[in-house]
């Protein structure tokens, strides 16, 4: 099988698994315990808790662990509304954002919190000008730093120049950013950066929520004063390690990874369309991450090429899944104004630290076939 | 078997399509699994019985986990609506008692999912129904009666393309439903004792007066008009014809000398004839455009069988097909509430030769009458 599904999540890196097999051998103690063994597992910790700093340039103290991205994105969210309510009950974001941003807005709207849409442009980012239209009694903005569908980078760095002028709060999800591109606490000057460890090498189950020292902050998880009484909870440990490691990795690669990547994705891209010269592919035009390329083949719906794809030994993606598991358009397309025809022939292939050139060839050669054997389908009588 | 296939299994979520999957898988084929999601799981109700919920993609989804196959929902939602609930909605205003169970295996299963194996490099296409393929003397399959003849559902493949039995398999057609119920537990299949779906899978609380008045967002049909004997006399006033369908007794509402049975829908002048049951015997049927499966029409005048629902018992009869491509049968003895809309399937033996909608029922004869009281109850249902 060629895995061309890494932004759902990547192999753990080799080193990584070492690592945390170690920890779960040897380090059994509670990192809150004050004996010996307890501060071998607090030093074990305190240790990713750097790693993971370094990697997005932001101090060790600010560092939260969490579960992952969508505890990441319920925390910064929740938490920043929360403590911000005396200010207002209104939080912003755009229709593009992950469904973990969507969900954390569904807790806060159960007591009442409004919630206000940011427009979308066809070439898949968010409008900053948009920030200067909000409700005087808006608090937080969620924006994230890549689109996991479409891997297009949004302007992040806008977005808190405007909001700063209007004394908004921001959280940045950079949970599919992370490890591929710059993610940079200082540069992108945003209050909250949520992180996860499976989608850069590390375990799934192990992310990380950055506060910005001063940003209003209530936890979600409380009953004890685990990490400086943010998010209650006794420390996954072997999961925090395994980040830790994973962070420090890619800090060290991600520069040579991404040019890599890129000319890989550019190859993939030509490839693609040579054999099929009427592919879209959504978010050309914007600067996006160099391991994703999101397209659709017109004629051959998305639902129909997951099975191709997967009979021919490839592994992609295919925009949302609905509660049954079918295939629906996404409504990142659809709020880049993706007509519905188009959006439902759409996939989305990532590629990783593991992918080879002999893959993208193959892989655009065979998405040529495939395209063309559920067009003849379809054209057969085919749904 | 002993080649390895690559196999396309399509899964309702159901007991019998788990335990065909499953029993391919075991014999050492490549399976892949595929549900067809016909019908918003969204808003459907979350009945148990009804075979395409969101509960049943999960069951599926279960039986391929649990024998290490892979599994996909493949939306079929416009098909379904296009080929199998439009057509049930029109033919109900129109008086008729659809079959869609027909429908949704000619145009889905072996229609569109059919049409999709080559694009998957799959060999076959396989399903959980209850009916056998034999090789013919010159090696074309011929499609037959299940060995449990309890549990055949032979008459709704009838309108299976001719030209995808070769790549069909049917694993349970050689099987009795306690066997694959012994099967299904000895998997450890989750579903091996869920109940049968008896009604639509897209009507599961079995309301299709409800359904269709919901679906079609209109009057057609649920307008009140009147019951009338074959005389032309009115006798009261029906509630609209999609509540009725032909050999009904129950629910008219009418008092008489004798028990009232719907002889038929008349959509153009929105009546309902009712009359006592000997009028609802018919001598024979005449179809719309008959799906033969076999490589010419059979001659005039050829003996046959003859299924007239699902749960009919099958009757003798000759066949006379027309110039048309629509075919007449003439039974042995007349038959109770031949239904325009349900199929006549005919048979040969155990083998199925051809299936068609019934346009309508041949007049009777004054001497049938006596048949009345032999003949077996009978109101269609549509059951898979």
């Amino acid at each position: 099988m060629i895995y061309f599904d890494h932004n759902a999540s990547t192999p753990v890196r080799p080193e990584v698994v070492e690592a945390m097999h170690a920890v779960l051998a040897d380090v059994s103690a509670n990192p809150s315990s004050l004996h010996r063994e307890g501060q071998r597992a607090r030093a074990a910790v305190e240790r990713a808790r750097e790693q993971v700093a370094a990697l997005l340039h932001a101090r060790p103290d600010d560092v939260v662990f969490t579960s992952g991205g969508t505890e990441g994105d319920h925390a910064g969210l929740i938490g920043a509304a929360w403590a911000l309510e005396p200010q207002g009950r209104r939080i912003a974001f755009a229709a593009l954002e992950h469904h973990a941003v969507h969900g954390a807005a569904e807790v806060l709207a159960r007591s009442g919190f409004e919630i206000e849409h940011l427009p979308v442009l066809a070439d898949g980012w968010v409008l900053p000008a948009a920030l200067d239209a909000l409700p005087a009694d808006t608090t937080v903005v969620a924006v994230m730093l890549a689109n996991n569908e479409t891997g297009v980078l949004q302007p992040v760095a806008e977005i808190v120049r405007r909001a700063r002028a209007r004394g908004l709060r921001v959280l940045c999800d950079a949970v599919q950013a992370a490890g591929k591109i710059p993610a940079d606490f200082e540069v992108l000057g945003a209050d909250y950066l949520v992180v996860s460890g499976h989608k850069f090498g590390g375990p799934k189950g192990a992310g990380a929520l950055i506060v910005r020292p001063g940003a209003p902050f209530e936890p979600l998880f409380r009953g004890s004063g685990h990490e400086r009484g943010r998010r209650g909870g006794t420390e996954n440990v072997p999961g925090i390690v395994g980040l830790g490691l994973a962070a420090e990795l890619a800090a060290r690669e991600q520069r040579a990874e991404a040019v890599r990547l890129l000319a890989l994705r550019e190859r993939f891209e030509r490839g693609l369309r040579v054999v099929l010269p009427d592919l879209v592919v959504h978010g050309a035009r914007a600067p996006r991450l160099p391991n994703t390329v999101n397209a659709s083949f017109p004629g051959a719906r998305s639902d129909h090429l997951l099975m191709a794809l997967d009979a021919r030994g490839i592994e992609v993606s295919a925009g949302a899944a609905c509660a049954s598991g079918a295939v629906e358009p996404s409504p990142v397309l659809a709020s880049m104004g993706v007509p519905r025809e188009l959006a439902v022939c759409a996939l989305r292939f990532s590629m990783g630290r593991t992918t080879t050139e002999a893959e993208v060839d193959e892989v655009a050669a065979a998405v040529g076939e495939a395209v063309r054997a559920v067009r003849a389908a379809s054209a057969g009588g085919g749904a | 078997m002993s080649d390895r296939l690559r196999v396309l299994v399509a899964m309702s979520g159901g007991v019998d399509s788990g335990v065909a999957a499953a029993l391919l898988a075991e014999q050492g084929h490549e399976v892949t699994g595929v549900t067809l999601k016909l019908w918003c799981h969204g808003v459907a109700p979350a009945a148990p019985r009804a075979c395409c919920t969101l509960e049943s993609i999960e069951q599926a989804r279960a039986v391929a986990r649990r024998l290490g196959f892979p599994h996909f929902v493949v939306d079929a939602e416009e098909a379904f609506r296009a080929h199998v609930l439009q057509p049930f909605l029109d033919d109900y205003a129109a008086g008729r008692t659809p079959y869609p169970c027909a429908l949704c295996n000619q145009h889905l299963k072996f229609g569109d999912l059919f049409a999709r194996l080559d694009s998957l490099g799959a060999d076959r296409l396989a399903t959980g129904h209850y009916a056998r393929l034999e090789p013919l003397a010159d090696g074309t399959p011929a499609l037959l009666r299940a060995a449990d003849l309890a549990k055949d559902q032979s008459y709704a493949l009838a309108l299976t393309p001719r030209a995808a039995l070769p790549r069909l398999l049917f694993p349970l057609g050689s099987l009795t439903k306690v066997e694959v119920r012994e099967h299904g537990r000895r998997l450890g299949l989750a579903l091996w004792d869920r109940p049968e779906s008896q009604d639509l899978c897209f009507v599961p609380d079995g309301d299709y007066a409800g359904f269709i008045a919901q679906s079609q967002g209109g009057e057609r049909g649920a307008t009140p008009g009147p019951f009338e004997d074959s005389e032309g006399c009115r006798l009261g006033t029906h509630r609209g014809i999609i509540h009725y369908t032909v050999g009904q007794r129950r629910g008219l509402g009418l008092a008489a000398a004798e028990p009232l049975y719907v002889l038929a829908l008349d959509a153009g002048r929105n009546a309902v004839v009712v009359g006592p049951r000997a009028a609802l015997l018919a001598p024979g049927l005449v179809t719309a455009r008959v799906h033969w499966l076999t490589s010419a029409p059979p001659a005039d005048g050829t003996c046959a069988g003859v299924k007239i629902r699902y749960n009919h018992g099958g009757a003798d009869a000759t066949l006379h097909p027309c110039a048309d491509g629509a075919c007449a049968a003439r039974f042995e003895q007349p038959q109770v509430a031949v239904t325009p809309g349900q199929l006549a399937v005919f048979y040969d033996g155990n083998r199925v030769l051809g299936g068609a909608a019934i346009e309508r029922a041949l007049p009777p004869r004054a001497t049938d009458a006596a048949g009345a009281a032999r003949a077996t109850d009978a109101a269609p249902t549509a059951v898979t």
